[in-house]
């Protein structure tokens, strides 16, 4: 039990660098269309790792159920809204960020 | 583990005033919005901290989620206004004003906001007061409430307090937010839902996916009330979510909603709360005094008919007024059709 409960601080440890860097991303990067790059795929990545991690640490099965189904959910929300926000921006003719 | 969580708990404590002050004083109205949510958020966070899962669960739901959506909606407004005459009307009044003799300009500024000030110490001194007058006993109000537990009906405290004990304030409550809608329905109709040049076919699939998935929650928000974290505003507040989400993606079946149906959703909490009340003290005890035995099933029934009047009533105040009648609803469905609007009815 002792190493599956280090194998998801692990896991925890590996998915937490991933936020930083989305978010650094969001902060740091030129126009909307990298940012929303930035934010949903370093976050969706962390994220899998986090509840990875938890579900490794979990003492019940229904606890990583829930676990599973919140990562679905917000895989889903999150691509979801990336593209609403992007076809908004599309739509109200924001032009991608380019080096010129 | 102790150390991290407490240096959590500061990071917390700085954000949230930081955010406050941040968003009261940005001049870019959108931004605020999101920074209200997110400090909706953080505060819901704080109250997880704070061991209020509850309250937690109501911040986020209707604190962050749902103000944020009436506000990002009442914003669109403002912009569509600022687009219309109404412009004029108010660059009209502008100018008069800036044509009125100095003297009068410059004095009615001091008055309101001295008169602001003088209101706003009066109530600071009231609440002070009120708070220097009531005795509390020294472990709070918690063992007055453990030890009258049996007699509820349920096994969360929370609820126990919000529907059993001061079941009163909660009625008032409920009112309040029926009286809310009641007051942008008289306000204001409806706006027109834009005509989409191209229908968005993953909002579409995602709330096919989503809302089936909220009412089920919603549903176990309520159940779930009465022995943990969850209750009627919870729930209510999902699936008053739920029904932002059906409005945003213009579901064809939502509009056609008749309005009577509406109406009785919106009554249907608040009219079986009063009833119930009323019903209590029919049965021979005071107001809102449920009978010891079926303390949780008036409780569970209570909670279910507000669950469903608070979402239809969030929903509603994201909509932003009464629903249009059936003969202007074609009317306006003529008028989209010609406009150019594709399979945006086909849903």
């Amino acid at each position: 039990m002792a190493f599956l409960h280090n194998l998801g601080t692990v896991c925890i440890l590996i998915g937490v660098p991933f936020f930083v860097s989305g978010t650094v991303g969001l902060l740091r990067f030129p126009d909307i269309y990298t940012r929303l790059h930035a934010l949903t795929k370093a976050d969706n990545v962390g994220l899998g790792f986090v509840v990875l991690g938890l579900a490794l640490q979990a003492e019940q099965w229904n606890t990583v159920a829930r676990l599973l189904l919140i990562w679905l959910l917000v895989l889903i929300g999150s691509s979801a809204s990336c593209h609403l926000v992007a076809r908004a921006a599309l739509r109200k003719k924001i032009q991608p960020w380019s080096r010129s | 583990m102790t150390s991290v969580m407490s240096f959590f708990d500061i990071m917390l404590v700085l954000a949230l005033p930081w955010l406050g002050w941040r968003l009261l004083a940005s001049p870019d109205l959108f931004r605020a919005v999101v920074l209200f949510i997110s400090l909706g958020l953080l505060m819901s966070l704080t109250w997880v901290r704070l061991h209020a899962p509850d309250v937690a669960l109501a911040e986020a739901a209707i604190g962050a989620g749902l103000t944020g959506a009436l506000f990002l909606s009442a914003l669109r407004r403002l912009e569509r206004m600022q687009d219309s005459e109404r412009r004029l009307d108010y660059a009209e009044k502008r100018e008069e004003e800036r044509q009125a003799p100095p003297a009068r300009r410059r004095r009615s500024k001091p008055i309101a906001y001295g008169l602001a000030l003088l209101l706003l110490v009066f109530f600071l001194v009231l609440l002070g007061w009120s708070l220097v007058k009531t005795s509390v006993s020294p472990g709070g109000l918690g063992p007055a409430v453990t030890g009258q537990m049996g007699q509820t009906g349920v096994q969360s405290q929370v609820t126990a307090v919000l529907l059993n004990f001061r079941g009163y304030d909660t009625l008032l409550e409920v009112m309040v937010l029926f009286l809310a809608a009641l007051g942008s329905w008289s306000l204001t109709r409806i706006r027109q839902p834009l005509p989409e040049e191209v229908a968005a076919p993953v909002l579409a699939s995602l709330v096919r996916l989503l809302v089936p998935l909220m009412i089920i929650v919603a549903g176990y928000l309520v159940w779930i009330g009465s022995s943990r974290a969850g209750g009627a505003f919870q729930g209510g507040a999902v699936l008053g979510a739920a029904g932002v989400l059906l409005l945003l993606a213009d579901v064809t079946v939502v509009r056609q909603i008749p309005s009577a149906l509406l109406r009785w959703a919106l009554v249907l909490g608040p009219l079986l709360f009063l009833l119930s009340a009323i019903a209590c003290m029919w049965i021979g005890g005071n107001l809102l005094e449920y009978p010891r035995q079926s303390a949780g099933a008036w409780i569970l029934l209570i909670e279910s008919a507000t669950a469903v009047s608070i979402g239809v009533t969030l929903a509603a105040l994201y909509a932003g007024g009464r629903p249009l009648e059936p003969s202007a609803l074609e009317e306006a469905g003529e008028v989209a059709s010609e406009s150019g609007g594709d399979e945006g009815e086909g849903e």
